[in-house]
């Protein structure tokens, strides 16, 4: 067999035509192709892996019949956003979705996109093609916004099943699951830019931890003393934690729009960090 | 451009001039400049640790400078990366497949990263399997497979966009002897079409089977360059001998087989003391062993051949090239 052709058509020309119209400041962070690199996720979700995914969804489903099920025939009702006495369960529920947008998002950001660089070298082989590394971290903040998307839907799902909402406000958990997951896995990635060692990975969920803990996650924030309160509420969890309760009951204000906001700023932030970071994160 | 050798006829399609790099106040490339010529096959010759990936990983833009300049096709890949690998097929030292994926889907998504059409991929993924002999193991796992078939699959991967120059780190090593043959019947195919070959290598007879000029890189220096035939009548004599005294007298030795390189000889004549044996660099070998015997030196194993690229890098760092 011969050697594969390198005849005199490029093949490369569009591709090449298309690079060379890109303005100079971004040609070499963003070739505009980062549907390949979401296609390659979904490439290896359908082909493998669907465990990985599952562990995911059934994490909140599993403190949701322990704490909120279980947990909850001890605690009886609790008043919700809008005052109404609701049951535990469903004063927790939408916590526990918030959280797990959360968590799934810096996993995907922080420990994923860690070990694809310095394992596997994921990112290595995709870096030696026309792709720029804004295109890898768009395709793979895409992706974990997906898989966001995909356990909300199936938690929402489990939560209309055990009669956990009151009303179609309650939809609107899907869009602000994936927010959430969007402020946190760009601010995640932006911090991988600074990891050294597998060990400081170790300090992550030192973070996390604590954070669903105290975020009112599980009691209401009024158990505080009022400065504790004020620095719960500077955390980012809170704000998700709260717009998902108001959305459950269908108790929608000015401070719903105003939880929706940190988020919307908190991506922009991240955002803007992995962009400036990007050459550090990927260009060693 | 085409200063020393004037080897460098047409215009350049890399050329680099005092590039650098450092990782904090390691350097790890040091101002090192050279050209490849269209169609030439130029290799990057160095023991472990020279800086050759580096210097592989700045032409592909991956890996950005720290003083220099740089152009590849006439641009400069840190500022139009994407652009500059539009024309480049990189064969990575550490094979970096997408071991999520099978041998196929490797070469396919990895054509889509390039925005290659999926018309042009499904055929052109079979052709390249069937380059690499692995059609076979196109549905395979590639953790599945050998040594051999992911340095195949990874040199096929490098040519998915047809590209003008194929940069090759370490092509062969940690494959046995007749996988590295393939691979090279392989590269002088493609060769033989017009692409351009930039490969780095720690193995002399690799430099000298595929490369028509090098240099030779040291604690990320350039110590020599020009053609692998024309190193070797630079630097060296045209044969060595090689003889060994067993650990203890080796050393000891050492005096009086220099009086012997001395006497008479060019100016490349010399020995060269390795811990297990001593080299001695002559133009007439046969001559020197009878010396050798005529003193009655009575080395324990005595043999003379051709000088190589090894003799070369041994001249020039004192050092050999694999230890
Ligand atoms: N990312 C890095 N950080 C720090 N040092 C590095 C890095 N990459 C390479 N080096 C160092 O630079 C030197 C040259 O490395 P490399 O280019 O890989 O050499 P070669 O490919 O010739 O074996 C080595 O000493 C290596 O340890
Ligand atoms: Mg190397």
């Amino acid at each position: 067999m011969d050697a594969p052709s390198t005849g005199p058509t490029d093949v490369m020309a569009a591709t090449k035509e298309r690079l060379r119209r890109r303005p100079g400041w971004i040609a070499n962070l963003y070739a505009g192709n980062a549907r390949a690199v979401i296609a390659r996720g979904f490439r290896v979700i359908r082909s493998a892996n669907w465990g990985v995914v599952a562990t995911g969804f059934f994490e909140p489903v599993f403190y949701l019949l322990a704490m909120g099920v279980g947990m909850g025939a001890l605690v009886g009702s609790v008043p919700g956003p809008d005052g109404q006495p609701v049951s535990y369960a469903m004063y927790i529920a939408p916590a526990l979705l918030a959280t797990s947008a959360m968590n799934g998002a810096v996993y995907d950001s922080v420990n994923n996109v860690f070990f694809k660089m310095r394992y596997s070298k994921l990112y290595e082989g995709m870096l030696q093609t026309s792709l720029g590394p804004m295109d890898v971290a768009i395709g793979e903040i895409f992706m974990a916004l997906f898989r966001g998307f995909l356990y909300a839907v199936g938690f929402l799902g489990v939560l209309t099943v055990m009669g956990l909402v009151t009303s179609w406000w309650a939809l609107a958990m899907i869009p602000v699951a994936v927010l959430i997951a969007l402020g946190f896995a760009s601010v995640g990635m932006a911090v991988t830019s600074y990891m050294k060692s597998f060990q400081q990975l170790d300090l992550v969920p030192m973070v996390l931890l604590p954070m669903f803990l105290f975020s009112a996650t599980l009691y209401p924030i009024t158990v505080y003393p009022e400065p504790v309160q004020w620095f719960v509420m500077a955390m980012p969890l809170w704000h998700g934690v709260e717009l998902m309760r108001q959305l459950s009951v269908g108790y929608v204000t000015a401070a719903s729009a105003g939880h929706a906001l940190y988020f919307v700023v908190i991506s922009v932030i991240g955002i803007t960090a992995v962009t400036l970071r990007l050459r550090k994160l990927f260009l060693r | 451009m085409s200063e020393a050798g004037g080897s460098v006829t047409a215009v350049s399609v890399i050329e680099a001039r005092e590039l650098t790099k450092t990782y904090g106040d390691f350097t790890a490339v040091d101002a090192i400049s050279f050209d490849v010529a269209p169609g030439e096959s130029f290799g990057l010759l160095g023991p472990n640790g020279a800086g050759k990936s580096t210097t592989m990983r700045m032409i592909g833009g991956t890996s950005l400078r720290t003083a220099g300049t740089l152009s590849v096709l006439g641009l400069d890949p840190e500022r139009h990366g994407p652009e500059v690998r539009a024309s480049l097929g990189v064969v990575p030292q550490a094979d970096a497949l997408d071991e999520e994926l099978r041998a196929r889907d490797n070469l396919y998504v990895y054509g889509r990263y390039f925005g290659l059409p999926r018309a042009y991929l499904k055929a052109k993924v079979p052709e390249l399997l069937e380059f690499a002999q692995l059609t076979d193991k196109s549905d395979a796992k590639v953790t599945a497979l050998s040594g051999g078939m992911k340095r195949r699959l990874t040199i096929a991967r490098g040519l998915i966009n047809e590209p003008r120059i194929l940069l090759l780190d370490e092509p062969t090593t940690g494959l046995d002897p007749q996988a590295r043959h393939i691979l090279w019947d392989r590269l002088f195919r493609l060769k033989e079409q017009g692409v351009t070959l930039v490969l780095t290598t720690h193995f002399m007879d690799e430099a000298e089977q595929l490369c028509d000029r090098l240099v030779v890189v040291d604690h990320g220096r350039i110590v020599a360059e020009g053609s692998p035939r024309g190193l070797i009548q630079e630097h060296t004599t045209r044969e060595v001998v090689e003889v060994r005294f067993g650990s203890a007298r080796n050393a000891e030795m050492q005096a009086e087989l220099a009086a012997l390189v001395a006497d008479g000889q060019r100016s490349r004549a010399g020995l060269e003391v390795l811990p297990d044996r001593i080299l001695l660099y002559t133009d007439d070998g046969e001559a020197m062993l009878e010396e050798i015997n005529r003193r009655a030196l009575n080395p324990l194993t005595q043999l003379v051949r051709r000088t190589s690229l090894e003799d070369v890098f041994l001249r020039l760092t004192g050092r050999s090239l694999i230890d």
